[in-house]
This record gives C-alpha cells, sequence and structure tokens, in this order.
C-alpha cells in the first residue's frame, strides 16, 4: 500500500495523534500475530512416521484448527505467488522458456492433487526426520499443486498483454529491469492474479481433506486441521461435527474475504488499466477503516518508502547495457537460429527419453491388458464427465442468465456461489451415502453428482458474467421486437453468453476430472462405496501406494483431459472468440 | 555547428513470411539543429512513426547510421525524450509518480526526484492534479503529464509522436500554444523539438522547417522552410499562405510525371497497391460534396485546403479520399485542387442502382485486385473461394496485417458493387447472392 499524500499536500501532516481507529486496527494486528505465532511453534514438533495425532471432534478445538489450516493455505499461497511471478515472468520474456514452461503447466494442470502427494510425501518424509514438517510441507505443496498453475497462467498472460506504448515508455525513460518488474509488469498483471488468487484458495478448500489427512503410500497421517477434523467425522459418522466443520469453514472464508481479499480488490482497482472514470464496483470496510486510521498512514508511508527503495535499490540499477551493434547484414545473424534449432533438439530428446522410461516403467510392473483397462476406466469417467457438464448447463445456463440480467440478484448470488465452489465434496458424503443405503440407488450414478459439487459454479460464474456484460439495448431491442420464449434464447441471450459458457464449461470439465478421486470412492463411517472409474483407481492404489498403478492412472487421465481440451474446448473456444465476442 | 542528431543513409524494413523484406523507409538523411521545431509531416502508414522511433532508439534502422551529439545510438540514450500519441502513461501511478518516472530510473535520490518534478509539474499547469491518478484527468490534463514527464529528465530533444491528435480542437490548440511558450520561454534547457504530425495547420504554426513524407517506401519528398515569427495564427495571410504551399507540395508529390504528359493522367494502381481504409460512403459523401449539380460548372474546381476546412477533414481523412477518387477516376487531381470527372460528376447525381453500377465498372477497370479476384471467380467451380489464396498472394507485397487490411478493404468496395460476395464465418469469396 502506497500513501505520499501527505509529501505534497498543501497543508503539513498533522502530529500523529491515535483516533478510534487506530486502536481497532492495533487490537486485530495483534490478534494475527498472536495466533501466528503461537501455531509457528507446533509445526516443529517431533514426530515420527507411524505415530498418530490425536484429532478431537470437540467443536472447541476448531478454532485452533481453523488458523493451522489457514497458515497452511497461506504458506501454499506465498509460495504460489513466488512461483507464478517468477515462472510466469520468465515464460513471458524468454520465448525458449515459454516452449517448455506452457506445455508444462497445461500438462501439471492436469495431474491431480493426490498425484501431486503421493510422489512427494517420502521424500518431504525424508528432509526432515523425526520432525512433523515433513508432513506439513507435504500438505502445503498439495495444496500449493491446487493454487499455483492458473496464478502463473494469469501472469504470463497479463505480461503477454501489456500495452506497447506503456513499454515503451519504459524503455524510453530507461527504467532498468528490475524496476520495469516493480513498475510495470506487476501492477499490469495485479488485477486478474488477485482474482485468480482467490480462485485458488476456494480450489485449496475443495482438495482439503486430501492434503490434510494423508493416507498415502500406507502413510495415516493426520496434520490438526479442518481437513483433518472433517476426515474424522466421515470415518466416525459424526453428523454434527460435519455440521461445526461446515460453520468453520463458512466463518473462516467470510473472515480472510473481508479481511483480506475484499480490501485487496478494491485497492487493485487502481492497477485497472481501462483509462476510464472511477465506477464503484466493490466496497471494502476494512480498506476505509484502515485509510481512515492515522496509524495507518504513518505505516502506509513507512512501506511506501521502504518499497520505493526497493524498487530504486541502487546495485539493483543496473542500465541496461546497450546491445552490441546488432546492425548486421541478416546473414550474421544466423547463429540464434543454430540455438533455436539446438535447443529444440535437447527439449525433444528429453522428451523421448522420458517417454521411454515412463512406458518402460510401466510395462515392466504392468501388462497391456491393465493399461487398456485403465484407459477403459477413463473412458467410464470421461462418460460422467460430459452427462454431467450438460446436465449442469442445463440447469445453470438459465440461472444464470436470470442472475446476470439483475445486478441486484447477481450481488447476492456471486459470494454464495463462491463459497459453495470452495465446499469439499467430502462434505456431502454423509448424504449421499444414506440416501444410497436407504434407497439402494446405484452407486454408479448416484456418487457421480460429487464430481461436479465444485466446479458446476465456473459454469454459473461466467454465465452470470456474460449476461450482465450483454449490453441493455440489446435487451430492449429484443423486447421491443417481441421476442419470445426459445427465440429469445436462440437469438439474444444463447449466442451472447456463448463464448463466457465455454470458458466456464472447460474451467469445470478439466476440475471434474481431478475431483473424480475424491468422487469415486465415497465413504461414511464403516460404508465405503466405490464406483467403477479412472478416480477411484487412483485414489485406491495411492493409498497403497503402488507407485507403476499410480503413475499409470494419472498418465491416463492427463491424456484425457489434454485430448478433451486439445480437440474440443480449445476449438469451440476459438470458434466463440471469432465469432459471438462483442468488440 | 554540428547537428545534433544526425541521420544517414537510413533504411527500415520488416521480414516477410516468403523471405522477402517490405520496406518501410528508404534512405533517409535527416540533421536535427540546436534551436529548431521540426515538423515531420506525412499521410498514415507512411512510415514516420517507424522513423521516429528509430531516433528514440526504440526500433533499430535496417541500416544506416544514427548518430546524438556525434555517437552512434544503439538504443533510447539520456537526452532524448519523448511524447506518446496515446499518452502511455501507468495507469496505477499517481501524476506526480508518473513524472518522477524518468528521474527514479536515473537513480535520482527521493527528495531532490519530487522537488523537480514538482517544478515540472507546475511549468506545465498542472498543479493541483499531483496525487491524481490518470483515469481521473480528461485526455487534454493526460498529455501534459505525458510532457512533464519528457521535459522533468532534462531532455536535449523532445521527441513528439502525434502528441495532440487523441484530442479534441480546442484541448490540443491550448496545450501546443503553453508547450510553444516553454519553448520560447527556455524554461528548460531543451534544444530540438521533433514533432510527428497529420495536421497541415499544426505543422504550419508550431514548425520552423516541415518535412513532407511520402509512403510506400517512406522518403522525405519535400523540406519547407518556415521564416514566420512566433507565436502565429491561422488567420494570418501567410500562416494561409503557408498552408496553401504544403497542400501544393502533398499533392504535386506524384505528379511531375503527369506535368510532361500534354493531358492530366490518373493514377493508375497495379495489384500490389496499398489500397486505403476508407468506406464507400465516405468515397461518395464527397463526390456528392465537389460534383453535385448544385454547384455551378467553375465551383466543381475545389481548394484542397477548403475542403479540408468546410468538412473538418485532416491530411490523415482527406488525403487517401482524394488518392482513391483519383485511381477510380472519379476526380482530378492537381496543385492542391481537385475536380470531378464527367464519370464523377455522373455518380454524384445518380440514385442508389446507378451509382452502383458505375462504382461496379470503375471498380472492375481500374483496381486490378477486385478485377483479379472476380476474374478468378468466374472461372472457379461453384464460384466459390476461400480468402487465404488471396491473402497468401497479397502478402508477396505486404506485411500479413495488411495484406488482410487490403483485401477487407477490396471486400467492402465489392460487396457494395455487388461484384461478388463473402461469407465472414467460413471466409468464402463468391458470386452467390446470400440466402
Amino acid at each position: 500500500m502506497k500513501n505520499n499524500q501527505q509529501y505534497f499536500f498543501p497543508h503539513k501532516p498533522e502530529a500523529w495523534r491515535p483516533n478510534p481507529w487506530d486502536f481497532i486496527i492495533f487490537f486485530i494486528i495483534f490478534a494475527i500475530f498472536f495466533a501466528l505465532a503461537s501455531i509457528g511453534g507446533d509445526m516443529n514438533t517431533p514426530y515420527e512416521v507411524g505415530e498418530t495425532l490425536p484429532i478431537t471432534l470437540d467443536p472447541r478445538a476448531l478454532p485452533g484448527y481453523g488458523v493451522r489450516t489457514v497458515i497452511r493455505m497461506f504458506i501454499a499461497m506465498f509460495f504460489s505467488l513466488v512461483f507464478a511471478l517468477t515462472i510466469g515472468t520468465l515464460a513471458a520474456k524468454y520465448k525458449r522458456a515459454e516452449r517448455v514452461i506452457i506445455p508444462a503447466i497445461d500438462i501439471l494442470q492436469s495431474v491431480p492433487i493426490l498425484g501431486f502427494l503421493s510422489i512427494t510425501i517420502v521424500g518431504f518424509i525424508w528432509l526432515f526426520p523425526g520432525s512433523l514438517l515433513g508432513p506439513e510441507f507435504a500438505a502445503i505443496f498439495a495444496i500449493f499443486t491446487s493454487q499455483a498453475w492458473n496464478m502463473m497462467l494469469s501472469v504470463y498472460q497479463s505480461l503477454k498483454t501489456v500495452p506497447d506504448d506503456l513499454r515503451e515508455a519504459a524503455r524510453m525513460f530507461h527504467l532498468s529491469a528490475w524496476q520495469r518488474f516493480w513498475r510495470l509488469d506487476i501492477p499490469f498483471a495485479m488485477p486478474s492474479l488477485l482474482w485468480n488468487t482467490m480462485m485458488s484458495m476456494s480450489g485449496g478448500w475443495f482438495f482439503l481433506v486430501a492434503a490434510e489427512a494423508i493416507s498415502v503410500s500406507n502413510q495415516e497421517i493426520m496434520l490438526p486441521g479442518i481437513g483433518s477434523y472433517i476426515a474424522m467425522a466421515i470415518e466416525r459418522a459424526n453428523l454434527t461435527a460435519v455440521g461445526y466443520a461446515i460453520a468453520a469453514m463458512l466463518i473462516i472464508i467470510l473472515l480472510y474475504d473481508q479481511l483480506l481479499f475484499r480490501p485487496l480488490i478494491k485497492w487493485s482497482e487502481k492497477f485497472k488499466a481501462e483509462q476510464a472514470a472511477y465506477d464503484e464496483t466493490s466496497r471494502s470496510w476494512v480498506l476505509s477503516l484502515l485509510r481512515r486510521a492515522h496509524f495507518w498512514r504513518v505505516i502506509g508511508g513507512a512501506i511506501g518508502r521502504s518499497i520505493d527503495a526497493i524498487i530504486n535499490c541502487r546495485w539493483l540499477l543496473t542500465k541496461p547495457t546497450a546491445k552490441p551493434t546488432h546492425i548486421l547484414p541478416p546473414a550474421l545473424r544466423v547463429p540464434s537460429k543454430v540455438m533455436n534449432l539446438f535447443w529444440d533438439f535437447i527439449i525433444y530428446a528429453v522428451a523421448i527419453g522420458s517417454f521411454a522410461i515412463f512406458v518402460n516403467f510401466i510395462l515392466q510392473n504392468l501388462n497391456f491388458q491393465e493399461v487398456a483397462h485403465v484407459f477403459y476406466l477413463g473412458a467410464i469417467t470421461a462418460v460422467r464427465i460430459v452427462v454431467l457438464i450438460i446436465i449442469a448447463s442445463l440447469i445453470w445456463v438459465p440461472v444464470g442468465v436470470w442472475v446476470g440480467m439483475r445486478p441486484k440478484v447477481a450481488q447476492i448470488v456471486q459470494p454464495v456461489a463462491q463459497f459453495l465452489a470452495a465446499f469439499p465434496a467430502n462434505l456431502l458424503f454423509p448424504l449421499v451415502v444414506l440416501m444410497i443405503v436407504k434407497y439402494s440407488l446405484n452407486i454408479e450414478i448416484w456418487t457421480t453428482p460429487l464430481m461436479i459439487l465444485g466446479t458446476q459454479w465456473y459454469i454459473l460464474f461466467n454465465v452470470i458474467a456474460g449476461a450482465s456484460s450483454l449490453p441493455k439495448d440489446l435487451y430492449h431491442v429484443a423486447e421491443n421486437f417481441g421476442l419470445k420464449k426459445w427465440l429469445w434464447w436462440k437469438r439474444l441471450a444463447l449466442p451472447a453468453i456463448f463464448p463466457f459458457y465455454i470458458t466456464g464449461a472447460l474451467t469445470a470439465a478439466g476440475g471434474a476430472w481431478n475431483a473424480s478421486i475424491v468422487a469415486e470412492v465415497v465413504c461414511w463411517g464403516d460404508v465405503t462405496l466405490i464406483a467403477t472409474g479412472l478416480g477411484a483407481y487412483i485414489h485406491e492404489y495411492t493409498e497403497i501406494g503402488d507407485f507403476p498403478r499410480i503413475a499409470l492412472g494419472i498418465g491416463v487421465m492427463c491424456i484425457y483431459v489434454i485430448a478433451f481440451n486439445r480437440l474440443f474446448w480449445q476449438k469451440l473456444y476459438n470458434r466463440a472468440e471469432a465469432r459471438y465476442r462483442l468488440n | 555547428m554540428d547537428a545534433l542528431i544526425k541521420l544517414e543513409t537510413i533504411r527500415k524494413s520488416f521480414p516477410k513470411p516468403d523471405k522477402q523484406e517490405l520496406l518501410v523507409l528508404e534512405d533517409i538523411d535527416l540533421n536535427l539543429h540546436e534551436g529548431e521545431i521540426v515538423a515531420l509531416l506525412g499521410k498514415s502508414g507512411s512510415g514516420k512513426s517507424t522513423l521516429l522511433r528509430i531516433i528514440a532508439g526504440l526500433v533499430e534502422p535496417s541500416s544506416g547510421m544514427l548518430k546524438y551529439k556525434n555517437k552512434p545510438v544503439r538504443g533510447p540514450v539520456q537526452g532524448i525524450s519523448m511524447v506518446f500519441q496515446h499518452f502511455a502513461l501507468m495507469p496505477w501511478l499517481t501524476v506526480l509518480q508518473n513524472v518522477e518516472l524518468g528521474l527514479e530510473a536515473q537513480g535520482i535520490p527521493r527528495d531532490e526526484r519530487r522537488k523537480r518534478s514538482l517544478k515540472a509539474i507546475d511549468t506545465i499547469g498542472l498543479d493541483g492534479f499531483e496525487s491524481a491518478f490518470p483515469k481521473e484527468l480528461s485526455g487534454g490534463m493526460r498529455q501534459r503529464v505525458g510532457v512533464a514527464r519528457a521535459l522533468v529528465v532534462n531532455p536535449d530533444v523532445l521527441l513528439m509522436d502525434e502528441p495532440f491528435s487523441a484530442l479534441d480542437v480546442l484541448t490540443a490548440e491550448n496545450l501546443r500554444s503553453d508547450l510553444l511558450n516553454v519553448w520560447q520561454e527556455k524554461q528548460t534547457p531543451l534544444k530540438c523539438i521533433l514533432c510527428v504530425t497529420h495536421d497541415i495547420s499544426e505543422a504550419a504554426i508550431i514548425a520552423d522547417r516541415i518535412l513532407v513524407f511520402d509512403s510506400d517506401p517512406g522518403c522525405i519528398r519535400t523540406e519547407i522552410k518556415v521564416d514566420l515569427p512566433h507565436p502565429r495564427n491561422e488567420d494570418d495571410p501567410k500562416v494561409k499562405s503557408l498552408i496553401d504551399d504544403i497542400y501544393t507540395a502533398m499533392t504535386s508529390m506524384k505528379t511531375d510525371e503527369r506535368l510532361v504528359a500534354a493531358q492530366y493522367k490518373h493514377n493508375d494502381i497495379d495489384f500490389g497497391y496499398r489500397l486505403p481504409d476508407i468506406e464507400v460512403s465516405e468515397l461518395t459523401g464527397l463526390l456528392e460534396e465537389i460534383g453535385s449539380d448544385g454547384n455551378e460548372a467553375d465551383k466543381k474546381v475545389h481548394h484542397l485546403q477548403d475542403l479540408a476546412e468546410s468538412l473538418h477533414l485532416d491530411v490523415d481523412d482527406l488525403f487517401p479520399l482524394i488518392d482513391a477518387l483519383d485511381f477510380m477516376h472519379f476526380a482530378r487531381i492537381d496543385e492542391g485542387d481537385i475536380a470531378p470527372t464527367p464519370a464523377g460528376e455522373k455518380f454524384a447525381n445518380a440514385d442508389i442502382l446507378e451509382r452502383k453500377e458505375i462504382f461496379a465498372s470503375h471498380l472492375l477497370q481500374y483496381v486490378p485486385l477486385a478485377k483479379y479476384i472476380r476474374h478468378k471467380l468466374d472461372s472457379a467451380p461453384n464460384h466459390r473461394m476461400n480468402e487465404e489464396k488471396f491473402l497468401d498472394e497479397l502478402e508477396q507485397y505486404f506485411s500479413e496485417e495488411e495484406a488482410k487490411r487490403v483485401l477487407t478493404t477490396a471486400i467492402e468496395w465489392a460487396r457494395y458493387a455487388e461484384i461478388f460476395a463473402y461469407n465472414v464465418n467460413n471466409r468464402v469469396l463468391s458470386l452467390e447472392d446470400p440466402d
């Protein structure tokens, strides 16, 4: 937060006298510090693998668990941010890096979180022997993998679209690479990065149980936290505890939304590149409060000065050294082409090599039939996802259009849907199991809705955004000409929201693959219901730590996700962009 | 006296997909001296902005020598500063922070930075807006920030890329005179201004030397020295006659050969001609203005300067239009005057359907690209072809983007003339009527 106003206001800044707001801010900040300090110590307690950590279902333990969960999420968030800014910048600035990073991220995005956990848990435990830090880091890493990729892509995309004239201005005024990064690149990427960070937090919650209650490779570790609390409640079939967990989650999400994201979003409005006059899109009582407090102004000034000092740090001010004479005949510039070829050669060699090793590893341990079987399982899961996307679209497209046309309703629906997107599927296990057992329903069909539980909201979000961005004129025209019913949908609503809908459905489908691992195996107390599918396959073998089969399962899932994206969604998306996008 | 900036045989070309090169600037020789304001005047797409960026060090010339104070320039140098057409302000920085940007980059301490920036802000008349964000400001105020940001680093040379073209007339005039004030009272160590513009009267008002730019490839055709004292007024007869000279210079550029021939010769174009980005309605409008029967016969010859004034068109709008009227054989342009041809007059006084017929016949006769496409479609099976094929052929002459633009213009004219149809979804050109 930069606040330089005192330096050029006509009147001198008043002497620092606390006002009531200062006390409120002080109180909040100290409470946070205190909580952080006391939890930080706990993370490093001695621990041996095999030990069970006591997780109690007493609701009084929940605030503590909540704080620990939140700290894990924020540590993961911190690393995601660092990752997004460094790797995203690298990919945007260097062509050669881009050609490796972007496809890699595409694949990593489709690797399920449990996959990362099963591969890394052993390594982390080995890194920190005899300490809880190992499993802690494994959990944080798992949360990281559910947050980092889309944040990185958002930074990459923003940096790719920095307007030319701003770039030229930065060069013209001799900003060093370091200064340009802070003065141009970061601010430009900020609004979309923040939005993606918020989405990532929701994604983190969805897989929280898997990340905290680690049951992979025959390790049964339950880290103190809300995820473990939920896992324990499910194991003990304790409905009241599930209720407590939901309440705790709701409160935590509400708190960090109000205390952190709202103020940040409001603050980031100034980074929006559109040079239009202010329109009040969001409001934050916390930010207004902060801006009113004297104490904050002093702190803000200090922070402003230190940021200034960092950005303009003398030894980082290396001038972009004048490039060696490039005024050469084109014939002499060939070497860069040779380098490119060389680079390509290395990439392809590594790719082919690792593919060979991967296939070899799987085929050494498994036979061809098993591979075919896993592809068959993948097909079953694919059918589920296709059917679910169709059903979810039939429900949420009309709802989204209805909501989008009513801004007041949209303001209420958006945060609710955001909370629902964070809602872990595990919390619905009791409901699903009880229904299936009571009415003896088909497991193959009735566990499936869990897969789309978290991701269907992306369809709703995007449809709302589409419907509300449509110019009012068009609605009036439709009304004026008496467009009714199907004709209204066919000629107005559907084409208008189409590009938005595709974006939402694409995200929803991708997420559903990931969620299948949680959704195809449903437990409640002693009852475990297993549906046939790729998700269940991966889940099963992750628990016993059968690496060849985990690798096979994950590999096949990646192939399905990428094939769907490339062959179906990408094409639809391009068409939608070309044909239906307004402006 | 040595030139501040010296350009010797600067060429710039861009690579094209087929390994040929697209020549944008050809053999530019130019010296900028201390104490002068130079205006670079030309139509859009003539490469004048590219030349400015080469001088700024933002774009590398393909060959040639560029020197600032006798040292070769490779990349932006201290001492040369720039004002951008669309301001290029960082929207997340306040006015003060934006102005400070260049000083920050030089590693100047915070307090001195602030002092100098505040002074620059005062000079350019922005005081009171220090803490505002660019989006709170009007276009004119934003460009003031752009000027303050450029001046605060105490440059020798100020480059301006159509600095007033994004502003309305009054605001532009106001900012222009304020800037000239700063220049004349020597409030900064500024030694030279180079201003790219397409506004003829702007060039006449500010410049000590006007360089008239010609396109395809870009080169300096004429140089006009101006010895009028500042401040100049557009209504001053001397300024008026200067503007008239500039119009004449701009229209007689390519008429050298015409003068040799005994009678007027239209500028006939070939397949690789850069069709201007013009709507049929604009052509029609201009023809109506000069060729309607309401006008007396002798009044059908128009002074371009008067026409530009009465229609509120600047060079960027007017010249492509008169070029098009010329090569379509609808009007003759000579020495700053324009007059309709008989066909042009007939067109101006026809009804909609007749107009389409006249336009179609001229299009097929005088625009080789349209003729070629029609010919290909006539002989194609089903009379359908993908636009891709024509784009490929046009890319022999233009960049990919430019080829697309030229084809789009040709399609638009042809649609009006109903000589062929186009479907945007499958990008197919055809002779069919739409369903």
